[in-house]
């Protein structure tokens, strides 16, 4: 589990597939809570693994409160602010309900949560689709080191790293298997 | 890859990325209050056109701005090429200016490739990099019209690799049959053209691609069929004898259009000559995606100027 | 004064001999000579001074380009001693007054033997036949009359200046390109053409005008001397002619057993020339046609262009390429490096041939007693790389740039007198 690539660097796993599942049904259950009462919620989620996390919450959501929320995705790639620092990155999809975000509720599900740059490309994506009536943040890991001012609303663990250590979240739709897992560089 | 010259510049994977970014723009763009992406904020976009087209220029400048670029036009006549300035002069002097991307559209064939090299040369001293885009070169190749024509296709057919596209008319002075044939060789469609004899280029053996005089023949079987503008100055260079016999022979009349399996395509780089290469009523049939040519068109010319703009300089 | 060149081989042959030259005659041929001056060769080839039956100098009126001194200069340095300069300049030379500038202008500078090519018809337009025997007779000596540049299209006027140019004793050499197939044209009609959307020249328009010139020869009794030869078509068209007994003889450019259409993919101005680089086909055809001897010389067809007429889009660039100081090592590397000709070859294709068809009484003559010291010193172990802007015309337009080339010119020698040595101009 640790070490299934030659040559990888040391591994430590966070969390395993259970926790992962554990996780999201608490956050599933904290967005109902937060939400109660409020109208027009959408789960929007940031690809890749941020959108297959908006669509998890979204059936946990559906399961456990019997209302089902639209799910969206928003690539914030053409808003980032690193762009010119790389080789022009491959776009992924966007794809938002039909009712738009006007006056929404809009949840923002990311996998890991650090430097806080991508939410910020991703909320100016947001802008540009319409006006929602307020936006919150849900992350699967806060690994902190933040380099703007933004927090978020619902966190599955909170993990402190190193600057040069990575964290890998890894999803059964996408890598075969759930885990969270902390890599040295 | 630092400039679009050619579509033989791309490999299948290169082109592919270039479709499904335009694919994504065009999601990102729908639905929007601001029809607007800041990625190209702050650079410079020059159009430089040596031949007038209001529909090629109006798309790139279209998609600089929706990319947030700032787009400038500048035509042959009434600048400084009218007293005569050179091609290099012209465009060395845009570069010095602060272009980063250089459109252009001119008479000779190769222009877009001597372009880049003045201003690859010219960045060795100056270090600005300045980015061609070739936008139609004289009987070359124009780049961005074969990319939207497979990006129309795409969408259309659910795919490009296997299937079968027509090619129909003045091949021989044809920049968009040439990028045609060699990008959707390299996607994998099968080509036929069909021409007069007199309107094929000796050495299309050599091409990826089938030839045919029989257009009858050939239009059951296809998935798409495309046709080429022809310019009546052709007859003076004794190329055919007359229209009459041209639209006999090889246009796409109602008659021939029913002879189409009921999926396929029909598609027109623009501008038509309606009665000529295509009937009225074949040009505004529901199987023809002349307009969605168009549509795509600015989509994938965004696509183009984030490629080439929006990384890190090569 | 005397000069002796100690330790050369005349036609790269036998051991070094030394070769004593006095009042501009070989005086002497043997080992151990000495003389006031001595140049010495050290094993290097000695081949007779090459002759250009085709070079444009460009002056008078394309001086911008290259003038009668630059050009001069250019030929002593590719051990030319002799060239024919071709009269599409402004003023054409289509009179005995303009061929005699040219002659005297040459002979002033000094450098190598210029010859005026006279125009075939005035103002090189093809409609009326300019004063050819005015120019033959005259003290330029016209001895060789050409439209170069462009074709003498009208059967009726070739006929006629093959005709009267048999009392003459003058050749005819015809820039064969029907223009009515190359319209617009600016590349080989081929795959390479087709693919980079450049109008084509078919080798059907070269290959059709020679044939007929060669039947209008033949019912004259008249010389003709065919230009720039560069299709493999075209070959055959000559050797069933000259095996008819026609008096047709044919030249090759350099550039022509060398390059091919494959280098225009970048579109360079610097690969367009007139007629165009065709197929390695052509090129293998070319060759071998010339050690066979269906082509019997090399001329450069040295079109100098200065920079405003080639650095730009292809279609406005004009069609030439330099080729007097970058001849001899093309030959060696194409003709002599693969066993296609020796040396003995060379001195014929590049001298004798040349001499003969032009009419040089003391050019290209054996290397012995009593001949004019009139030599090209060849290194065959020489190696060099061409540089545009080190080389001596006034423009730079070689398509060998860059190139690393075999064989040297290491001294040139004109009726007894050093016109070139270690790659400097004298006098």
């Amino acid at each position: 589990m640790a070490q299934d690539r030659p040559g990888a660097a040391a591994a430590r796993e966070l969390l395993s597939a259970s926790d992962v599942a554990r996780t999201i049904a608490r956050i599933a259950h904290q967005i109902i809570e937060k939400t109660a009462g409020t109208e027009n919620v959408v789960l929007v989620g940031i690809p890749t693994r941020g959108a297959m996390l908006a669509r998890r919450l979204g059936a946990a959501v559906a399961e456990f409160s019997g209302t089902a929320f639209p799910v969206g995705i928003v690539d914030p790639t053409l808003y980032r602010d690193d762009l010119r620092h790389h080789p022009a990155r491959p776009l992924s999809s966007t794809d938002l309900p039909d009712g738009g975000l006007d006056d929404a509720l809009v949840v923002l599900i990311d996998d890991v949560l650090m430097s806080g740059r991508t939410v910020r490309a991703a909320l100016d994506a947001l802008a540009d689709h319409g006006r929602p009536r307020a936006v919150q943040l849900a992350v699967l890991v806060d690994r902190g080191h933040r380099e703007l001012p933004i927090r978020a609303d619902y966190v599955g663990k909170n993990v402190p790293t190193a600057r040069d250590e990575q964290v890998k979240v890894l999803l059964e739709e996408i890598d075969g298997v759930d885990a969270v897992r902390l890599e040295r560089a | 890859m630092r400039h679009l010259l050619s579509v033989t510049d791309l490999d299948a994977a290169a082109a592919t990325a270039l479709l499904d970014t335009a694919d994504r723009l065009r999601q990102a763009l729908l639905g929007r209050e601001v029809r607007k992406l800041p990625t190209l904020r702050g650079r410079t976009v020059i159009t430089m056109f040596y031949e007038n087209s209001t529909r090629t220029r109006v798309s790139f400048e279209v998609a600089g701005k929706w990319m947030s670029a700032d787009t400038v036009n500048v035509s042959a006549s009434g600048s400084s090429v009218a007293k005569g300035e050179s091609l290099r002069d012209t465009a060395l002097t845009l570069s010095a200016m602060g272009a980063d991307c250089v459109i252009v559209r001119h008479p000779a064939s190769g222009a877009a490739h001597r372009l880049a090299a003045w201003v690859d040369k010219d960045r060795e001293t100056t270090g600005t990099p300045t980015v061609i885009v070739n936008a139609g070169d004289g009987t070359h190749e124009h780049p961005t019209q074969a990319l939207l024509d497979a990006a129309t296709l795409r969408d259309r057919l659910g795919g490009i690799a296997g299937k079968r596209i027509g090619i129909v008319g003045d091949v021989l002075h044809s920049r968009v049959a040439r990028s045609n044939v060699f990008l959707l060789a390299t996607l994998g469609a099968e080509v036929v053209l069909v021409a007069p004899p007199t309107l094929l280029p000796v050495g299309v053996a050599q091409w990826p691609c089938r030839v045919s005089p029989e257009l009858d023949a050939e239009l059951p079987a296809l998935d798409a069929v495309m046709m080429l503008r022809v310019q009546a100055e052709r007859m003076h260079g004794a190329f055919f004898p007359s229209s009459r016999e041209y639209a006999i022979g090889y246009g796409l009349s109602e008659d021939r259009a029913a002879l189409l399996p009921e999926h396929a395509v029909v598609l027109h780089p623009g501008p038509m000559v309606r009665g000529m290469e295509i009937a009225p009523a074949v040009a505004d049939a529901p199987n023809a995606a002349v307009l969605q040519q168009v549509r795509t068109g600015v989509h994938v010319r965004m696509a183009v100027l984030y490629h080439l703009l929006a990384g890190a300089p090569e | 004064m005397s000069l002796v060149i100690t330790g050369a081989r005349p036609y790269g042959e036998g051991e070094p001999v030394d070769v004593l030259v006095r009042d501009g005659v070989v005086a002497e041929i043997g080992s151990g000579l000495s003389a006031d001056e001595t140049l010495d060769a050290d094993g290097l080839v000695l081949l007779p001074g090459f002759v250009d039956l085709h070079t444009h100098l460009r002056e008078p009126g394309g001086e911008e380009s290259e003038t009668i001194a630059t050009g001069s200069a250019a030929a002593a340095l590719g051990g030319f001693t002799a060239v024919f300069a071709m009269p599409n300049t402004a003023p054409v030379v289509d009179t005995d007054v303009v061929a005699l500038h040219v002659r005297r202008r040459g002979a002033e500078v000094g450098l190598v033997d210029v010859h005026p090519v006279g125009a075939v018809t005035v103002g090189l337009r093809g409609e009326r036949m300019a004063e050819l025997g005015t120019m033959a007779r005259s003290p330029a000596q016209v001895r060789m009359f050409s439209d170069d540049g462009r074709c003498v299209h009208d059967p009726l006027i070739m006929r006629r200046a093959l005709e009267y140019a048999t009392a003459l004793d003058v050749v005819i050499a015809q820039h064969a390109e029907d223009h009515r197939l190359t319209g617009g044209a600016q590349a080989h009609e081929g795959e390479v053409a087709s693919r980079l959307g450049l109008a084509g020249w078919p080798a059907t328009a070269e290959e059709t005008i020679v044939a007929r010139d060669c039947a209008l020869a033949r019912e004259a009794g008249a010389r003709l001397h065919v230009c720039h030869v560069s299709s493999a078509h075209t070959i055959a068209v000559l050797r069933a002619a000259k095996a008819a007994g026609v008096r047709v003889s044919a030249e090759v450019t350099p550039h022509h057993l060398l390059l091919t259409d494959a280098r225009l993919s970048g579109y360079d101005p610097v690969n367009k020339v007139n007629p165009p680089l065709r197929t390695g086909a052509d090129t293998e055809a070319m060759r071998a046609a010339l050690a066979e001897g269906v082509l019997d010389v090399v001329a450069t067809d040295h079109a100098p262009h200065a920079a405003q007429y080639k650095d730009t889009e292809w279609d406005a660039a004009r069609p030439g390429m330099l080729g007097l100081q970058t001849a001899l090592s093309v030959v060696a590397h194409t003709m002599v490096e693969p066993g296609l000709l020796d040396w003995r070859g060379v001195a014929r294709v590049l001298s004798e041939r040349p001499a003969e068809i032009g009419g040089l009484p003391d050019q290209g003559r054996p290397i012995a007693v009593g001949e004019p010291a009139t030599f090209a010193l060849v290194d065959p172990d020489g190696v060099w790389t061409v540089r545009g802007a080190q080389l001596a015309s006034r423009a730079a337009n070689t398509p060998f740039e860059g190139m690393r080339l075999p064989a040297t010119v290491v001294a040139t020698m004109w009726g007894g007198r050093v016109t070139a040595r270690e790659g400097k101009v004298v006098g």
